[in-house]
């Protein structure tokens, strides 16, 4: 499982980077969480708003931090 | 300009619920409503009456001297402007959750120059817009085809036109001057955003972006119940006045120093409307400074008190939350140099105008 978090590195951003870890951690799933903060990445996922969530090259979330329920239920999925 | 903190990122957090529960989660917020608003009315009321109670009973502070008229200051306009801020935090924390950044890029795709400038503007007031999605948003709506006039009327009024401050405003120096600060700040990103427009200033775009295509469906859409709307509104409370409380006090705490202990008129010599030239330095002042809304409008509001021009002070304050160094250094991404300049330059002149426009108009 390939998660990708992205934001340029404010405060709601690496929050989620956080969750996400968490999330995955307690989840018990092998997956790889990668940070991406170039602008011009973050654009080729078609996200416009930030902090958002992709996992396995799907758009979960834009624009919020997402609950930790929400990213386990997607782990899980 | 507020730091580079999301301030009003939205930090939703949905939680799985079956319609029963649902329900009754709803009904419970909901009955809890109106007791809320009742006491915050009735508490509000006591304020004024408490200050002075406080002040020279509690603590026998003599009438009419400096310190009783600083702490009468501050045990009376803290409260009120925390009680003030919680409220319209929530308020508009609800109302945000019936805007969201893609919504807005669909409603201003291909709107003309000028009515779209408006839309733009408009929106920036409640669409909920962190610092740090400046990038991507203006890439977003650039390449869904929002003119580029018309994203800057967004980016103009996003940051500088906020409910933080236009409630101290409202909680320190009343009604008209919050509604002031609101119609120019609009006034000022509209005009800056159709100018800027008008000057055709795409090549200045750093080439990458505009050979962005992707699809916009892409994005999963948010569907929101009514106890989602209310718990956002909540944690929107936590969240900024949790962050801003403490910026609040220390303004007021400054305000009523200077409140109680600075001369009437003081300020006259240096911001007052008789200096022409303080216009210009309040706006230059303001470029290099930046400061969330609540830390400054208590200084503002004793600068006021103490005889500085509200034009003189109003251009500071815009300048300070809307031009701001660290906000200009993350465009630079998307933005070649000269497009920044320009930028910075012609909403530097509009606050300007808006400065000298106050001074000449008000008594």
């Amino acid at each position: 499982m390939e998660i990708k978090v992205l934001g340029p590195g404010c405060a709601k951003c690496k929050e989620t980077e956080k969750l996400v870890r968490e999330a995955v951690s307690e989840a018990g799933v092998t997956a790889t969480v990668e940070k991406i903060s170039d602008f011009q990445q973050i654009a080729g996922y078609g996200v416009f708003s930030t902090p958002a969530v992709v996992i396995d090259d799907e758009v979960k979330v834009v624009g919020k931090v997402p609950s930790k329920s929400d990213l386990l239920s997607w782990l899980k999925a | 300009m507020e730091p580079i903190g999301c301030k009003s990122c939205c930090a939703k957090k949905t939680v799985d619920e079956g319609p029963v529960t649902g329900k009754g989660k709803l009904a419970r917020y909901l009955l809890l409503l109106a007791p809320s608003l009742i006491v915050w009315w009735l508490v509000y009321g006591m304020l004024p009456g408490f200050s002075r109670l406080l002040t020279y009973q509690v603590f026998g502070v003599a009438q009419g001297s400096h310190l009783g008229d600083s702490l009468e200051f501050l045990f009376y306009d803290t409260p009120k402007v925390l009680l003030l801020l919680t409220l319209v935090v929530f308020g508009v924390g609800i109302i945000r959750t019936f805007f969201t950044p893609e919504r807005t890029r669909k409603v201003l795709a291909g709107k003309r120059e000028s009515a779209g400038n408006v839309m733009a503007a408009l929106l920036g007031i409640v669409t909920p817009f962190c610092s740090c999605s400046a990038v991507p948003l203006f890439i977003g709506f650039v390449t869904a085809g929002v003119p580029m006039g018309v994203t800057f009327s967004f980016l103009i009024s996003a940051p500088m036109v906020n409910e933080i401050a236009l409630v101290l405003l409202y909680g320190l120096l009343g009604w008209k001057v919050a509604a002031l600060y609101l119609g120019t700040g609009l006034f000022v990103a509209i005009l800056a955003g159709w100018v800027l427009g008008k000057l055709n200033l795409e090549p200045y775009v750093e080439d990458w972006v505009m050979k962005i295509r992707t699809d916009p469906s892409v994005v999963p859409v948010d569907e929101q119940t009514w106890t989602d709307r209310i718990e956002a509104g909540l944690r929107a409370v936590k969240d900024i006045v949790g962050k801003v409380w403490i910026y609040v006090v220390v303004g007021i705490a400054v305000g009523a120093g200077i409140h109680g202990y600075v001369p009437e008129g003081f300020m006259a010599s240096i911001m007052g409307k008789g200096a022409w030239w303080s216009v210009p330095a309040a706006v230059l002042v303001g470029i290099p400074m930046y400061s969330n809304a609540a830390g400054i409008v208590p200084v503002v509001e004793a600068l006021l008190g103490k005889g500085a021009a509200l034009g003189t002070v109003l251009a500071f304050m815009m300048s300070v939350i809307a031009l701001s160094l660290p906000e200009m250094v993350i465009l630079r991404k998307v933005l070649k140099p000269r497009l920044i300049l320009v930028f910075a330059g012609v909403v530097g002149l509009g606050i300007l105008l808006v400065g000298y426009l106050f001074n000449a108009v008000i008594a």
